[in-house]
């Protein structure tokens, strides 16, 4: 910035160049490219999808039509809502446990690891993001298996055999190998961020721990802590792989139920009526979780 | 909680995030087809029934055609996007920034869905173009936020003085501002090719005959416990791992400088 000032006493004309008119095509060229892209393909499909609820499928084929007999054939009917109270409980059950195993582990890493340790740390938990989620999956089925390894291991100091797989308690592991490097990942970032002066202070102030803990530090790394909560709710909300893999698809979550829908019923609009039900609840969920992390102290 | 306790918690936790992908590179090389412990022998026979087939060839073959040109049309959608952005004011931006950064947050099974029957209305589902499409949608918002991190870096008036030195403005983006840039393009080029390479739910909605690797693994996945998927993912974890540390060096050579 320094080097800025002195060129710009130098040269009287220096400065961010203003963009005249000349340079519209220059312009276009850069601003052009993603307009063009995501709105032929994000924009376009997700109207497409809102208007295939009210069309109709004969004979095998969809019809454009303006009715509502997906709607009423989905909103009606008792399957739709247990897989949406399914998936719901689930998700927030999983987004809740992320959080609070992740803590500890956070915690230890934003205050007690040196800077090096961190960096490191931050490294290898994003590695997972980039190896296959279902190969991971499928690690999990053989390991969680009856006879697997897991199991055997127990048997060696008497326990089980316990029965992992299809289960709520299968699905639940898929969910945390799925969020947990991320909410790890959130949430130190934003404990490493509080002011150590307002720890020293509240500790100067004779704060124990405890309330130094809970009065001080998550208050200050609120916003992180909630997006670490809202990122892991919104993964495993709309996650496939986990709940039919390891979960055994039975309770079928709203995913199981749009593939289902789509690649064997051919029944297109009615999928997308789930699927516009899961985005407005992510909608909500997210507005309502901002609005939660921005609030003023009362 | 005590000081070590608390390392012991941190351990436990990274080994339940690597547990899956280390057993799953143990068990490509072990002879059970059910392992538990203790663990058979050691063998490559999954590695060559795996890559005995045929189709598996394929599918590496449409991945490796598909991660290229996604990582591609994403990088260059995601870079124009971060220099929008960095360079120009003009209404709705906060609108454009939205459209920009709005993809990962739909559930991917939707956007099967959507693309799927989308790309069917253009004639285009079941095709290598329509998994490029949609891994392109998916891939460009990560291309512009490492693009956008970068010029971030960028003193503004570089550009600026690059012009008032009678570039013009093509002029000074090729010889001043793509150099600059140059280390962020190549790291999300090679994210976004790991995105894709690993991308399994739109895929299968949109690929029809067109499988690629992770579709493949997915339709195993289906069938009976198969050790196979284990050497196919071990496969594909060097591969995207190649590309994620070439990124990560480039990223921190950057930063060292």
């Amino acid at each position: 910035m320094g080097r800025a000032a002195s060129c710009g006493a130098a040269f009287p004309h220096f400065g961010p160049a203003p963009v005249p008119r000349s340079n519209f095509v220059y312009r276009s060229v850069w601003q052009w490219p993603l307009l063009i892209w995501q709105g032929l393909f994000f924009i376009g499909p997700l109207l497409l999808m809102v208007a295939m609820t009210f069309w109709l499928v004969r004979n095998y084929r969809m019809e454009p039509d303006f009715v509502f007999d997906n709607w009423e054939r989905m909103l009606t009917r008792g399957f739709f809502w247990d897989a949406y109270f399914v998936t719901l409980g689930r998700a927030a059950l999983a987004a809740t446990l992320a959080s609070l195993i992740a803590f500890p582990a956070s915690f230890a890493l934003a205050f007690r690891a040196s800077e090096t340790v961190r960096r490191w740390a931050i490294f290898f938990l994003i590695v997972p993001f980039f190896t296959s989620y279902l190969v991971r999956i499928y690690a999990w089925q053989v390991l969680l298996a009856e006879s697997g390894p897991l199991n055997g291991l127990l048997g060696y100091v008497g326990l089980g055999p316990f029965t992992m797989l299809n289960s709520g308690f299968g699905a639940m592991v898929g969910y945390m190998t799925l969020v947990l490097p991320l909410v790890v990942i959130l949430q130190t970032f934003s404990l490493a961020a509080v002011d150590r002066n307002l720890i020293e202070a509240a500790r100067n102030l004779g704060a124990n721990p405890r309330a130094t803990l809970f009065r001080v530090i998550v208050p200050a790394a609120k916003i992180g802590l909630i997006i670490g909560f809202v990122f892991a709710f919104i993964l495993t909300f709309g996650d496939f792989v986990s709940p039919a893999y390891l979960g055994g698809s039975n309770p079928p979550t709203l995913s199981i139920l749009i593939v289902d829908t789509t690649k064997s019923g051919q029944q297109w609009p009615r999928a997308s009526v789930v699927a516009l039900m899961m985005i407005v609840t992510l909608f909500i969920v997210a507005f309502a979780a901002v609005a939660a992390a921005y609030r003023r102290k009362e | 909680m005590g000081r070590s306790l608390s390392w012991v918690y941190v351990a436990a936790l990274f080994a339940f995030v690597f547990a899956p992908i280390l057993t799953s590179m143990v068990f490509s090389f072990n002879s059970d087809r059910f392992p538990t412990v203790p663990l058979g022998e050691f063998t490559t026979h999954w590695y060559e029934t795996a890559f005995s087939r045929p189709e598996v060839w394929t599918a590496f073959r449409n991945s490796l055609v598909v991660a290229a040109s996604a990582a591609a049309l994403s990088t260059f959608i995601g870079f124009a996007t971060a220099y929008t952005d960095f360079r120009f004011g003009f209404r709705f931006k906060s609108a454009y920034l939205a459209l920009a950064l709005l993809p990962p947050t739909i559930p991917l099974v939707i956007m099967g869905l959507a693309m799927l029957a989308w790309l069917s209305q253009l004639g285009l589902s079941g095709t290598i173009q329509g998994i490029i499409i949609a891994h392109t949608v998916m891939g460009a918002p990560f291309a512009m936020a490492i693009c956008r991190l970068r010029l971030q870096q960028m003193d503004p008036s570089l550009e600026a003085a690059a012009r008032n030195l009678g570039a013009s403005p093509w002029r000074a983006m090729r010889t001043v501002v793509i150099p600059f840039c140059m280390p962020a393009i190549i790291s999300a080029y090679c994210l976004t090719a790991a995105v894709s390479f690993d991308e399994f739910m739109v895929a299968w909605f949109v690929s029809g005959l067109h499988r690629t690797v992770p579709v493949i693994i997915l339709e195993i996945l289906q069938g009976n416990v198969d050790p196979q998927i284990n050497a196919i993912g071990t496969v594909v974890f060097l591969t995207s791992m190649t590309l994620v540390i070439v990124s990560q060096l480039l990223i921190l050579r950057k930063s060292a400088k």
